[in-house]
């Protein structure tokens, strides 16, 4: 529930606007060549009309490459457009994610998209409703500065009126953005900072066609694949007799190890792909890890270790030093709904609706998979179940598109089955992080060293190069091979998002390990590594607290300046009721945690409470506080949504999660297999929100996990003087800390 | 071969066979998008629909095993003009993330209120176990189930 919206400031939208002043005042003095580098997504994508369509009754189409994934951003991006376009919301229509249509911004991910593609529609709509107004003036012979803007009507003060329809009639948006218009001011009460209702959700409500699960095409049949029994296991051979004896059989489809098959109807195609996977012979495949010893047998693996953050000051002496080491498993992205797309083959065009995160890169990867011209390949977004990073979507649209090849003028529409989810799906991958830091006499930590190891946290489409992605591509007959692993680099990271503190220490050292060798596929879970480095950050932080004798929130605040970290910290213990060194009472206790997410985007405090049953070793999460602060905020309600539901994934992660897996393959592929956390165990959720107009708006979406796995953690010792470093914080290693 | 069934008040014939389940049929022969594939196991909840008024999956329900009963999906209870107490309450809550689970939640809390119209949170949230978010929407949810029986309870 959202307690309050807090606001901070009331400076007027200052820094932003003056920033882009002075960027194009300079702008003479670079090369000629070189065009000036434009904020947010307008970087890559410089035409005004790339990004809005005025229609000629005066409505406006905005695209934006930015997808929905029930995060709320097509409404927090409408509300951007109304407001800077004098538009009511309801004149406002969103088109996302069409490689036809929309401009190319990537990825819908990292938290980013109200800063990055918020930023572009803020100043191409600023943009747009300058020139509509500056044609108002040349029209009606009076200067732009005497006219009023209401609802898409400019006004001159003599009563005369032009509505923006008759205006873009003879305005040609196709020019480069200027990026020079300031948005308008933030004012209160206006369209951007109110909890306007999502446009979504009334659809989602009722039924409504609201998905890429619920495209029916003409003519459209239904695919299924079957994979193998473990990773790179080849096929041998299949006796394709007893599948193609199903009634409605259309096509059974195999290319290399790759194995589908396309029915008319849905529920045939389930029965063929059991036939098929009784009747496949596979042979090889990898040798995962033992699960006993997974962390050891991953650090074994090859490593490339770069120093992230290193700073050398002269300190006290050291009076006391703690070292410890936290771990967490394979976690699933989980999708309640299996990853589904709709492909088509026709005339030698390929068109694919998808949930994929970014329909340009895959759209690239698709072309390569094919051999066909990028132009050749159309990816259209539709909406999917929420995936939370890279799940399936971008592989069930290759595996759809290998199916409609074999049936070419029909439509494919394929949705995995729950076991390909959960075998197939790229993980977020299992870590470990090692913490080593010393305090002076005074209790002050003077002396901080950190180390992480991890697989990369990005494998999505597009490889580069002639490497491609894609699943399904590496089991072709003529495979390709993935792209190399990488981290993403600082400030934002991969591994080590969030492995660099923002707490002041005179000496620091943090070192990232990717580990090249990937046992298991993974990718991008929602917070990449920050959650991991987090989750440990602020555990070593309650545990140097506890040796130093010092309240959590006093001792982290000790080394704390930012001021808008403190002040996040200050708003949740306040609402919380923090008591200074409260002790726990071996069942019930509770812990604080913190993090400004990426060390760039929304700050985060959380306070959370827990219970403990000692016989069974069940651990609860009653209630959490949050208070979250994410600069600007354009949709409270959209924002307290993403940090609960944050904060509620996080506790399941915590307390519940681990993919399994034994030395042939994974184990876990249904919801028995793979625990969450059920309606009955979730903790009551309380944000507080505090907004600063005179800031930029900052991403949340991933804000939460992080600071709620610290505060359980904390939590747990602080209610039984034991600590818990490996995650998941399950009863059997709550039994085994408990003695 | 072609099968009867009652769904939403209306007589419906489907060529489909007997063991098909009745997610299938109501998704891709009468176009009803509310019920959601998730497991096809009977564990997540996403495909629930009413079967003479009870919550059952319809991943697991074969259609020859349906008979008479009525069949009611969330098309059935409402639509976006005119919607049903749960619905409206889902929308005021704005209880939805990625919304794939919340026609389970829906289905579920209907044959809830139907035989408890005044349940407390605690039961509300009992009731809802067997239903999957990931989303971590649980808490508004809860707090639209609870909403709706108020609110069913004026009228």
């Amino acid at each position: 529930m959202t307690e309050a919206v807090v606001n901070l400031t009331r400076r007027q939208f200052g820094k932003a606007a003056g920033a882009l002043v002075v960027a194009f005042a300079l702008a003479p003095r670079l090369a000629v060549a070189q065009a000036p580098k434009l904020p947010g997504s307008l970087a890559n994508n410089r035409m005004l009309d790339a990004w809005l369509r005025i229609n000629a009754d005066g409505s406006a189409t905005i695209f934006t490459g930015k997808v929905e994934l029930g995060q709320g951003i097509s409404t927090a991006l409408a509300q951007i457009a109304a407001y800077e376009l004098d538009l009511p919301l309801a004149r406002v229509e969103m088109i996302s994610g069409d490689t036809a249509q929309t401009p190319d911004e990537g990825y819908t991910s990292g938290s980013q998209s109200i800063e990055s593609g918020g930023t572009a529609i803020r100043l191409a709509c600023a943009e747009a409703r300058a020139l509509l107004v500056d044609h108002a003036a040349k029209r009606l012979g009076l200067a732009a500065e005497e006219l009023n803007v209401s609802e898409g009507i400019v006004a001159g003060p003599d009563g005369r009126k032009l509505g923006y329809g008759e205006l873009a009639a003879g305005l040609d948006l196709h020019r480069e953005v200027g990026a020079t218009v300031a948005p308008k001011p933030q004012a209160r009460q206006t369209i951007v900072g109110r909890s306007v209702p999502r446009r979504d959700i009334s659809a989602k409500v009722t039924g409504g066609a609201a998905y890429v699960q619920d495209i029916r095409l003409p003519g459209m049949v239904h695919g299924r694949v079957v994979r193998p029994p473990r990773y790179d296991a080849r096929l041998d051979n299949v006796d394709e007799a007893a599948a193609r004896a199903i009634p409605g059989v259309v096509a059974v489809v195999r290319d290399g190890s790759f194995l589908g098959v396309v029915t008319e109807r849905e529920e045939q195609a389930i029965k063929a792909r059991d036939a098929l996977m009784r009747a496949a012979k596979w042979s090889g495949g990898a040798e995962l890890p033992d699960p006993a010893r997974l962390h050891e047998q991953l650090m074994a693996l090859p490593t490339q270790s770069s120093v992230v953050s290193e700073k050398q000051a002269a300190g006290s002496p050291a009076a006391q030093t703690l070292e410890a080491t936290y771990t967490r498993p394979y976690l699933a992205h989980a999708s309640i709904g299996p990853s589904c797309a709709v492909a088509e083959f026709s005339d030698g065009r390929l068109t694919v609706w998808t949930h994929s995160q970014g329909v340009f890169p895959l759209k690239r990867d698709l072309a390569k998979a094919f051999k066909l011209d990028a132009d050749a390949v159309r990816c259209v977004h539709a909406e999917g179940s929420g995936c939370y990073g890279h799940n399936g979507a971008d592989d069930v649209a290759l595996d759809a598109a290998l199916l409609a090849r074999a049936v070419p003028g029909r439509p494919v529409r394929l949705q995995w089955m729950r076991d390909d989810e959960f075998a197939w799906e790229p993980y977020g991958p299992a870590m470990l992080a090692r913490a080593k830091a010393s305090l002076d006499a005074n209790g002050r930590i003077v002396d901080w060293v950190y180390e992480v190891w991890s697989n990369t946290h990005s494998t999505r489409p597009a490889a580069p190069g002639e490497n491609n992605n894609l699943l399904a591509s590496w089991y072709v007959a003529e495979p390709s091979q993935p792209g190399p692993p990488s981290n993403i680099p600082q400030p934002a990271g991969g591994g080590d998002r969030n492995a660099v503190p923002l707490y002041d220490f005179p000496n620091q050292r943090v070192v990232n390990h990717l580990i090249t060798g990937m046992p298991l596929r993974v990718s991008a879970l929602r917070s990449l590594g920050a959650y991991v480095n987090v989750f440990a950050v602020e555990s070593f932080m309650d545990e140097l607290a506890v040796a130093a004798g010092q309240d959590p929130v006093a001792f982290r605040l000790a080394h704390l300046s930012d001021q808008r970290a403190r002040a996040v910290i200050e708003s949740v213990t306040r609402k919380a009721g923090w008591k200074a060194s409260e002790k726990g009472d071996g069942a019930r206790g509770r812990g604080i945690a913190f993090a400004k997410y990426k060390n760039l985007a929304t700050y985060v405090a959380v306070v959370a409470e827990i219970e403990i049953d000692r016989k069974s070793g069940r651990v609860r999460v009653p209630r959490a506080f949050a208070a979250a602060e994410p600069g600007q905020i354009i949709n409270p309600d959209g924002l307290a949504n993403q940090i609960e539901g944050g904060m509620i994934q996080s506790t399941s992660w915590t307390l519940r999660e681990a993919v399994r897996f034994d030395r042939n393959g994974i184990t876990s592929r249904d919801w028995n297999g793979y625990q969450i956390l059920t309606m009955p165990e979730v903790p009551e959720i309380s944000v507080m929100l505090h907004n600063r107009t005179g800031e930029k708006p900052l991403g949340a979406g991933e804000a939460s996990q992080g600071p709620m796995a610290g505060a359980i953690a904390n939590a747990f010792a602080n209610a039984t003087g034991h600590r818990l470093r490996d995650l998941p914080f399950s009863p059997e290693r709550v039994q085994a800390a408990l003695g | 071969m072609t099968i009867s069934l009652k769904v939403n008040g209306a007589r419906r014939s489907v060529p489909a066979e007997a063991d098909t389940p009745l997610l299938y049929v109501l998704r891709n022969d009468l176009a009803l998008n509310g019920a959601k594939f998730g497991c096809g196991l009977a564990q997540c909840g996403a495909c629930t629909v009413l079967l003479d008024g009870r919550a059952v999956r319809s991943c697991v329900t074969e259609i020859g095993a349906i008979g008479e009963a009525e069949i009611t999906t969330i098309e059935g209870l409402g639509t976006v003009d005119k919607p049903h107490a749960l619905q409206q309450a889902f929308i005021d809550e704005q209880a939805a993330q990625c919304g794939y689970c919340i026609n389970g939640m829906i289905m579920t809390a209907k044959d809830l209120l139907d035989q408890s119209p005044h349940p407390t949170a605690a039961e509300v949230r009992e009731a809802l176990a067997q239903n999957l978010c990931r989303c971590g929407t649980h808490g508004r949810i809860v707090r639209a189930v609870l909403r709706a029986a108020q609110n069913m309870g004026k009228t």
